[in-house]
C-alpha cells in the first residue's frame, strides 16, 4: 500500500460517500437504539428499591363446612369392628353422606400418614377405613376424590409403608403427593401465628369438599394428636416452629380449617411414646370410629374416651384455645351425640 | 445422523456433513482436497491400472451407461450398514442408562438391576479384585464384558458406554470441521497413552486398598453426575414449569410423572454439585477441540479395555491390494486408532466408521488377520498392491518399560500421600463422616466405595451426599456421607445397602438395621450418635419450649427425654420446659432429631460419627447395647 502523503487534506472521495438510503438506513438505526434506551430504562426505574422486591401471591381457602342437617347430631359415634358399616352409622348420625357429599364434588380427604410406619403401629389413619370411607363418599356422587399429606418423613415411604397410598388407590381415589412446586402462601384472616403460611396447595384446587380423619395418639408435646392436629400436615416450610408456642398453632389450624365434616380414627390408639410410637406396645386396639362437625369436640371426647384420660383439667389447651376463639366447643357430654354398637 | 444417500459411508457419530467427492476419482490438479496425500494418490493413480468400484459410491460417475446393470446392495441393507445397527446399540443403551437412573427410587425400584453398568464394568470388578481379594455378588456378571472384549476388542466403548455414546453425539452435533482436518484430529497422539499411565497408578493403589478408579471411571461418572446434577436440575425445572402449567390451566401431568424424583417436599440439593456438573460440561466441552477427549486420553475403564484387547482374535484388516492411502478412513475413527496405517489395536473402539468411510473397500473386520508387507514383486495373491503402508497392527497400549517404572514409583508414592490425609485415618477422622447403614469398617469401605454415588441417587431423603474434601481428603472424595441438616436416615429403609454395586454398603435388611428377630442380640445399626448444644437449644439457652426433636425421634423408647420444670421467665411468667437429652444406648443416629431442629443453621441437635456400630475405634459406650 502506498504511504499516504501526511501534508494531503483528509477529505473523502465522493464515491466513497454512502447512498442516501444507505445513510438513513445506518443513521436511522444507530438513533432508535440511543432513543429506546431512555424510555426502556425509564419504565425500569426503581428508585426506592421496592420495586424491585418480589411480591408474593396470597391465597384463602375456603369454608367447607355445609349447614346442618336438621336434627343430626354434632357426634356420631360408632363401635365394633366393620369399619364401612360404623362409618355408615357414624355419619348417618350427623347428618348422613348425602347430607354432606354432593354429585360431581371434588372431596379431599386428609388422612395422617406424618411417619413411614406400618398401619398396626397406630401412628397413621387406618388404611381400611380410609378406604371404607373414600367408597362412602363415592356412592355419595363425587366426582373426584383425593387424598392429600404432607408428611414429616419421606413422602412415598409414608404413604407406601402406612398401606394409605395403596388403599386410596384401591378405593378409587387419586393420591398427591408433596412437591416442590406445590406450596403456595395461605393467608388465614385472624390467625395468630400463622397469619400467612407456606400450604400444600396443589390438590385442594378445585376441592368444594373436605373432610380429615385423623388417628388418636399420645404427642410428646401437645399431650395428645387428633382431628384437629391432623391439619398441621397441611402446611410446608418451617414446620418445626411451631412446637415452640404449639397450642396456639393448633388453635390456629382450627381456624385455618373449616373441614365438612371429620372422622376421628379410634381403630388403634396410640398410648404412649407419641406421636411416632414404633411399638405395638403403645398401640391398644380402640374399635372406635367418631363421625364430627365440631373438631374440638370430638377431639375432646377422644381424649376422654380413647386415650383413657378422664380429667378434663388434663385436655390439651389446644381445645380451651380454639374453644375461645369460637370454633367449637369442648364440651363433648352436652352436645347432641349419637352412640351405638355396630355388628 | 441422516447421510444414509450419500452412500460412502455414515459419519454417524463424528460428521454428518458430506463427504468430497473422491479426488481421485476424476483427478484435478491442484484440487486433489488431500493435502499431502493428494499427489501421493494421483501418482499411484497413474501406476495402477483402473479396477471396478462399489457402484454404491455416490461420486462416482456410473460405471455402465445403464444404470440398471449398476451392482446396487438392496436397500435395507444400506439401511442397516453395521455403523447404523451401533447407533441403535448405542441409543439403546443410552436409554436404558436413563432408565435406569429413573427408576432408582423408592416407588419404581421393582428389582430393576438399576446397577447393573456398574456391575458389568470390569474396571470396578478387577479394581476391587485387586483391593479385596474378592468379587462381590453381582459384580461376577463383568464377565459379559471381559470375554467378549478378549475375543472383539474395545466394542464396548462405542457400542454400550453411554459416557462414550453422549460425547459421540456432542462431539458430532457440535462438529465445525472440514473433513481434511478431521483426518488430522483423529490420528493417534502420544497423549493418548496418559489413560494408561492412569490405569497403573489406579490399580497400584487399589494394591494399597485406596481405590481411585471411580474418580474418572466413566460409568460412575455418569451415575454420580446423574445422581448430584442432572436428575436435580431437570427435576427443578419441571417440577416449576409443571406449575405454572397448571397455574395456567394445562395438564402437567406427564411432566410429572417424567420428574426422576418424585414426591419430594424441597428440591435435592449436593454439596459440590457444581464442580461435578462442571466437570462434565468441561470434559463434554473438549470434544469441540479433540474428539472423544476423554474416551482416547482419561478413561481409565478404556484403558483397561485396550489391555485386554491385546487378545482380540478379531480386529480391522486393510487389503493393501485395494487401499490406495486416501486416509479417508481416519477422517471419522473415533479411537484414532490409526486404520490407515499399523493398527493400534487397543485403541480401536470397532465403531466401524473407518470401514463404511473406505472408498475401496479396502477395510475389513477380520478373524486373525495376518500382517502384509509390501512385497517387492508388488504382487499380493496375484493382484498389484496400491497402498505403500505395511499392514500391521500394534497389538500393546503406548506404554513403555520407563513409562511403566516411572509410573508405577509415583502409584506407590501416591498411596501414602493420600492415606497420611488426616480425615481418612483412624487417629483423626471426621465428626461429620458419617457413612450409611450397612457400610463396613472405614478401611475396608476405602477398598470398596467407587464413588458412583448410586446410593445418593436412591436416597430418598438426601441425607446421602457426596464427600467434600473435608470429609475425607482427595481419598474418600465424593464417598456417601450423610448431612443431617439436608436429610435423615429414614428408619425403615434400606435402599443405599440395595444398589451398591461393591459391597461398601453391604446389603442388609430392615430387620437387621433395626436388631429385630434374629438381629437381636445386635442390636440396631448406629451410624452415630445425636448430641445436644446446649447453648443453642432453644428450652437450655432461651426459656422457650421447643422439643421438635423430642416428637420426632422415631425409636421406641424414645431416645431423648426431657427434663421438665417449671421456670419463672425474664418477664415473670411461669413456663413449663422440656429440656431434653440424650439416652445414648438408645440412639442409632439417625438424625431426624438434626434435621427437623429449628436453629435452622447450627443445629442444637446434631449427630456425629462417634459410636457407630461398624468400628471399634469409633465407639463410645463401654455398653453399647440397649440396657
Amino acid at each position: 500500500m502506498r504511504k499516504q502523503n501526511a501534508s494531503a487534506p483528509r477529505t473523502r472521495d465522493p464515491s466513497e460517500w454512502p447512498s442516501r438510503r444507505e445513510f438513513l438506513r445506518r443513521v436511522g438505526l444507530t438513533a432508535a437504539a440511543a432513543g429506546a434506551a431512555g424510555p426502556i430504562w425509564w419504565a425500569l426505574r426503581d428508585p426506592t428499591g421496592e420495586r424491585g422486591k418480589p411480591s408474593e401471591p396470597v391465597f384463602r381457602l375456603r369454608n367447607y363446612q355445609v349447614d346442618p342437617a336438621p336434627n343430626a347430631s354434632v357426634l356420631g359415634i360408632a363401635r365394633g369392628e366393620q369399619y364401612e358399616a360404623m362409618l355408615r352409622m357414624a355419619i348417618g348420625a350427623i347428618g348422613g353422606i348425602g347430607h354432606f357429599i354432593r354429585k360431581g364434588d371434588v372431596v379431599l380427604i386428609k388422612p395422617n400418614v406424618a411417619f413411614d410406619r406400618s398401619p398396626k403401629l397406630g401412628a397413621t389413619s387406618n388404611p381400611e377405613v380410609l378406604a371404607a370411607l373414600i367408597h362412602l363418599v363415592r356412592e355419595a356422587g363425587a366426582a373426584e376424590v383425593r387424598v392429600a399429606d404432607n408428611p414429616i418423613e419421606s413422602p412415598e415411604n409414608c404413604f407406601q409403608k402406612s398401606g394409605i397410598a395403596d388403599a386410596a388407590h384401591g378405593a378409587g381415589a387419586r393420591v398427591y403427593l408433596p412437591a416442590p412446586s406445590s406450596f403456595e402462601m395461605l393467608e388465614v384472616p385472624g390467625a395468630k401465628l400463622i397469619p400467612r403460611w407456606p400450604f400444600f396447595y396443589l390438590p385442594f384446587r378445585g376441592v368444594n369438599k373436605v373432610i380429615g380423619i385423623a388417628p388418636v395418639k399420645d404427642h410428646n408435646l401437645c399431650s395428645a394428636s387428633m382431628t384437629t392436629k391432623n391439619w398441621y400436615g397441611l402446611l410446608g416450610g418451617r414446620r418445626n416452629q411451631f412446637h415452640q408456642d404449639i397450642h396456639n398453632i393448633i388453635a390456629d389450624l382450627a381456624l385455618m380449617m373449616r373441614p365438612t365434616f371429620v372422622i376421628l380414627d379410634g381403630t388403634r390408639v396410640m398410648l404412649k411414646n407419641g406421636p411416632t410410637g414404633g411399638d405395638l406396645s403403645d398401640v391398644v386396639p380402640g374399635r372406635t370410629l367418631v363421625a364430627a362437625t365440631d373438631m374440638l369436640a370430638a377431639d375432646a371426647f377422644g381424649f376422654h374416651d380413647l386415650l383413657g384420660r378422664k380429667a378434663d383439667s388434663d385436655r390439651p389447651e389446644y381445645l380451651a384455645i380454639a374453644e375461645g376463639r369460637g370454633l367449637g366447643t369442648q364440651d363433648w357430654r352436652n352436645v347432641a351425640r349419637k352412640e351405638e354398637q355396630v355388628g | 445422523m441422516s447421510c444414509g444417500g450419500k452412500g460412502g459411508g455414515c459419519s454417524c457419530g463424528s460428521g454428518g456433513d458430506p463427504k468430497p467427492p473422491a479426488n481421485a476419482a476424476q483427478p484435478a490438479p491442484g484440487n486433489t482436497g488431500l493435502d499431502g496425500n493428494g499427489p501421493e494418490l494421483l501418482s499411484l493413480m497413474q501406476r495402477v491400472p483402473a479396477r471396478p468400484r462399489p457402484a454404491y459410491f455416490a461420486s462416482d460417475p456410473p460405471p455402465s451407461a445403464d444404470p440398471k446393470t449398476a451392482r446396487k446392495a438392496p436397500g435395507w441393507m444400506r439401511f442397516f450398514r453395521i455403523t447404523r445397527v451401533r447407533v441403535i446399540s448405542q441409543a439403546f443403551f443410552f436409554g436404558l442408562f436413563l432408565f435406569f437412573c429413573w427408576v432408582t427410587w423408592f416407588s419404581r425400584l421393582e428389582g430393576y438391576p438399576v446397577s447393573l453398568f456398574l456391575e458389568i464394568d470390569p474396571l470396578v470388578a478387577v479394581a476391587t479384585a485387586i483391593s479385596t481379594h474378592t468379587v462381590y455378588r453381582n459384580l461376577l456378571w463383568s464377565l459379559v464384558l471381559i470375554i467378549p472384549t478378549l475375543v472383539l476388542g474395545r466394542f464396548f466403548c462405542n457400542w454400550m458406554c453411554p459416557y462414550g455414546t453422549l460425547h459421540q453425539f456432542i462431539g458430532w452435533l457440535f462438529n465445525t470441521r472440514r473433513n481434511i482436518d478431521k483426518v488430522a484430529i483423529n490420528r493417534y497422539r502420544p497423549i493418548f497413552g496418559l489413560k494408561y499411565i492412569l490405569l497403573v497408578i489406579f490399580f497400584i493403589l487399589a494394591l494399597f486398598g485406596s481405590l481411585q478408579i471411580g474418580l474418572l471411571d466413566p460409568i460412575c461418572i455418569m451415575y454420580r453426575t446423574v445422581a448430584t446434577a442432572i436428575a436435580p436440575a431437570y427435576d427443578l425445572s419441571a417440577d416449576t414449569l409443571a406449575s405454572r402449567m397448571e397455574n395456567a390451566g394445562v395438564d402437567a401431568g406427564f411432566l410429572r410423572a417424567s420428574l426422576f424424583r418424585p414426591g419430594i417436599t424441597d428440591p435435592r440439593i449436593f454439596y459440590g454439585a457444581w464442580f461435578v456438573g462442571l466437570v462434565i460440561l468441561g470434559l463434554v466441552g473438549m470434544n469441540l477441540i479433540i474428539p472423544r477427549f476423554f474416551c482416547r486420553v482419561l478413561c481409565p475403564l478404556g484403558a483397561f479395555l485396550g489391555f485386554l484387547s491385546r487378545f482380540a482374535l478379531w480386529r480391522i484388516d486393510r487389503d493393501l491390494t485395494r487401499c490406495t492411502d486416501c486416509n479417508l478412513c481416519v477422517s471419522h475413527c473415533e479411537g484414532a486408532s490409526d486404520p490407515h496405517a499399523a493398527l493400534r489395536k487397543s485403541e480401536c473402539f470397532v465403531c466401524f466408521n473407518c470401514i463404511d468411510d473406505c472408498p475401496e473397500d479396502a477395510l475389513s473386520f477380520r478373524f486373525l488377520p495376518v500382517r502384509k508387507h509390501a512385497p517387492a514383486a508388488g504382487l499380493l495373491f496375484g493382484r498389484p498392491v496400491i497402498s505403500k503402508r505395511a499392514e500391521t497392527e500394534i497389538p500393546a497400549p503406548d506404554l513403555s518399560r520407563r513409562r511403566l517404572l516411572f509410573t508405577s514409583v509415583a502409584g506407590v508414592l501416591a498411596y501414602p500421600f493420600l492415606r497420611l490425609s488426616a480425615a481418612v485415618n483412624p487417629g483423626a477422622f471426621h465428626a461429620k463422616a458419617i457413612r450409611p447403614p450397612g457400610s463396613v469398617e472405614e478401611t475396608e469401605f476405602l477398598e470398596r466405595c467407587i464413588k458412583c454415588d448410586q446410593c445418593l441417587n436412591v436416597c430418598p431423603t438426601n441425607v446421602l451426599q457426596p464427600s467434600t474434601l473435608k470429609q475425607g481428603g482427595l481419598e474418600g472424595l465424593w464417598t456417601p456421607v450423610m448431612d443431617m441438616r439436608i436429610g435423615f436416615c429414614q428408619l425403615n429403609c434400606t435402599l443405599c445397602s440395595e444398589v451398591c454395586p461393591t459391597g461398601a454398603i453391604q446389603k442388609i435388611s430392615v430387620e437387621k438395621k433395626l436388631g429385630l428377630k434374629q438381629f437381636a442380640p445386635d442390636g440396631p445399626i448406629r451410624v452415630g450418635t445425636a448430641f445436644f448444644d446446649r447453648g443453642r437449644c432453644l428450652p437450655w439457652a432461651m426459656e422457650t419450649p421447643c422439643v421438635v426433636c423430642e416428637e420426632v425421634c422415631p425409636v421406641s423408647p424414645k431416645a431423648i427425654g426431657t427434663y421438665d420444670v417449671q421456670i419463672k421467665r425474664w418477664d415473670g411468667k411461669m413456663v413449663t420446659l422440656n429440656r431434653p437429652y440424650i439416652r445414648p444406648e438408645l440412639c442409632i443416629g439417625c438424625g431426624i432429631c438434626e434435621h427437623e431442629c429449628p436453629v435452622a443453621d447450627e443445629r442444637a441437635v446434631y449427630v456425629t460419627a462417634v459410636g457407630e456400630s461398624r468400628s471399634k475405634d469409633r465407639s463410645l459406650l463401654l455398653r453399647s447395647k440397649e440396657t
